[in-house]
């Protein structure tokens, strides 16, 4: 009676093994996949591997990545991956490449949980909220809702959403002006 | 029984999702869209075809006391290399889908069609009776799928048919109570009729 | 403080079945009694938090330093089987009281995907309670399934009430059954749907 089960037990374990010995290398390439067609949406061109250059940072309670951009040997920006725990839904986790000289190139949405429909809206790929942003400096474009006495068009019926998505970006920007300081100012 | 029969009557004569009112846990989770719960629908198949196959080949060796977990280790197994599958060739789809993809383990319609059917049947009937069953639910949650996302975000597949907001309810988690008990009336009318 | 939040979020806002659709087999079998509701939920709680605790040092202690953890699901399922069968026998022996409230519950259990789902969950999501998105600790690990159980038994208690007035009433044919109970089930959820955003 046990024998029969540890039979099947070794069998399907030996079966599971085998699979995912097969499917390890496709996981894992899909997962570095993942990270650099982000990397590529908010960077300009580059043609080092940022992310096997990242390296990360302790601000405001939480570990922040970082993945520096070059070209020709060139900094020509940084990435900066930071999680909100402001949403409406649960935490949000945003990837924002900024420029040398600290304009926001591009912003993605890496994970959220908000409301489909509504609070979904900050995915560049159901809306054009997160557009607003590019090419923006946060020096003079306040990142913050309109409602709040700041210049970005919330999403309508969902401003915790919005809110949420802005704090993300300014946390996004004090990660990157500690990069700038802590290499001499420039980056 | 002939062959073709074993596979039509899990489709619609004993579908598992509006007939039996089986699995309802992936119908009402995954069902945001027709494409995930197609691919839901999908993946449970396989899970049953093979699970089906297998238990068959293996019940005359297995011990009647220890059936059922035997039965369950058997599926567990199936349902972690979809899992690895999915994860290796379709990350995003994986993402969506979740804890219900390792959840098919406890879907009451794989172990109920593998003690009902496979065990006392032959491995290749048993392989068509979990297609049968499978393309039930599939189509059972690509319906209701299709339902949902016309509904709440006025698309087909994707595809924006109608523009701007539609009645967003129905991909939220109240929508799926909603929309799966007014199918069920539906079904129960044309039954009837 | 943390607690709170844990257990706020796991019973109304996060609620198991009217909003991770976990658990839906049950909630729609033995709801046609409060006192069966009663007995289920009960039954579901004890088992959720034991399973939960095994899982989860499982997963920490074993499966995590060995780096399989593609056995996951394997390994889960085999041990709430195991773990349902062995309370089964042990009640019976020590307290007959209780297994004869509990014991028809019992073997409901292993295939209720709540539990799973549970064990699950608490090893992979990270969580965010006012902090760094981070994996639960054992202890808040705990707090989150036992509050995750009381959410489903929250559900299950409500709608039972709900489905033995509706026993009363007229309704027309086609909607006689489930359908009716899953419309019910929809309004309940829309009404639950009033916590999201507090936590």
């Amino acid at each position: 009676m046990f024998l029969t089960l540890l039979l099947i037990c070794f069998g399907g374990s030996a079966i599971l093994g085998g699979v995912y010995l097969l499917t390890h290398g496709p996981i894992e390439a899909a997962q570095t996949a993942k990270v650099n067609r982000a990397l590529m949406g908010v960077l300009p061109e580059f043609d080092n591997t940022p992310s096997e250059e990242c390296f990360e940072m302790d601000l405001e309670g939480q570990v922040i990545k970082a993945y520096p951009a070059l070209f020709n040997g060139e900094p020509v920006g940084w990435a900066v991956e930071v999680v909100t725990t402001r949403g409406f839904g649960g935490p949000i986790q945003i990837m924002v490449g900024f420029l040398p000289d600290g304009t926001i190139f591009n912003s993605a949405l890496i994970s959220h949980s908000e409301t489909p429909g509504l609070g979904d809206k900050l995915d560049a790929e159901k809306s054009d909220f997160s557009t607003q942003f590019k090419g923006k400096h946060p020096a003079t474009f306040t990142l913050a809702v309109k409602k709040d006495g700041g210049m970005v068009d919330a999403i309508t019926a969902a401003t915790i959403s919005s809110r949420a998505f802005c704090h993300a970006m300014e946390v996004a920007y004090k990660a990157f002006q500690h990069i700038a300081t802590q290499e001499g100012g420039k980056v | 029984m002939s062959k073709w029969k074993i596979i039509t009557q899990g489709i619609i004569k004993e579908n598992p999702t509006f007939v039996l009112v089986l699995g309802m846990c992936p119908t009402l989770g995954t069902t945001t869209s027709a494409i995930n719960g197609m691919s839901m629908g999908l993946a449970t198949t396989f899970v049953l075809m093979l699970s089906n196959y297998v238990i068959s080949l293996l019940a005359g060796f297995i011990p009647s006391k220890v059936r059922i977990p035997a039965f369950i280790i058997v599926i567990a197994i199936f349902v972690t290399v979809v899992q690895l599958v999915m994860q290796a060739y379709v990350p995003a789809l994986y993402q969506t889908l979740g804890l219900f993809i390792p959840l098919i383990v406890v879907n009451c319609i794989v172990l109920g069609r593998a003690e009902a059917y496979a065990s006392k049947n032959k491995p290749l009937d048993s392989f068509l009776d979990g297609l049968g069953s499978g393309l039930g639910f599939t189509l059972a949650l690509t319906v209701l799928g299709i339902v949902r996302e016309l509904l709440g975000a006025g698309s087909f597949f994707g595809l924006k048919l109608i523009p701007g907001d539609a009645i967003l309810v129905f991909i939220l988690a109240p929508g799926a109570f909603l929309a799966l008990g007014y199918l069920m009336v539906l079904f129960n009318k044309l039954k009837k009729a | 403080m943390e607690y709170i939040l844990i257990i706020i979020s796991a019973v109304f806002v996060n609620n198991i079945v009217l909003n991770q659709f976990l658990g839906v087999c049950p909630f729609l079998g033995v709801s046609n009694r409060i006192s069966t509701a009663v007995g289920m939920s009960a039954a579901v709680l004890f088992v959720m938090t034991l399973s939960t605790l095994i899982t989860y040092l499982i997963q920490m202690y074993v499966l995590n330093p060995l780096q399989i953890g593609f056995m996951q699901t394997v390994t889960f399922i085999l041990v709430i089987a195991a773990l349902v069968q062995m309370v089964e026998i042990v009640l019976k022996k020590i307290s007959p009281a209780l297994y004869q409230a509990l014991g028809i519950f019992l073997p409901l259990i292993t295939t209720n995907c709540a539990v799973l789902g549970v064990a699950i969950l608490v090893v992979t999501q990270e969580f965010s309670f006012g902090g760094t998105p981070a994996l639960l600790t054992l202890p808040q690990a705990l707090v989150y399934t036992a509050a995750m159980a009381a959410g489903f038994g929250l559900a299950l208690i409500l709608f039972a009430g709900m489905r033995e007035h509706m026993e009363l009433v007229g309704v027309p044919q086609p909607f006689k059954g489930v359908p009716i109970a899953l419309i019910t089930a929809g309004i309940l959820a829309l009404a639950f749907m009033g916590f999201s955003g507090i936590v």
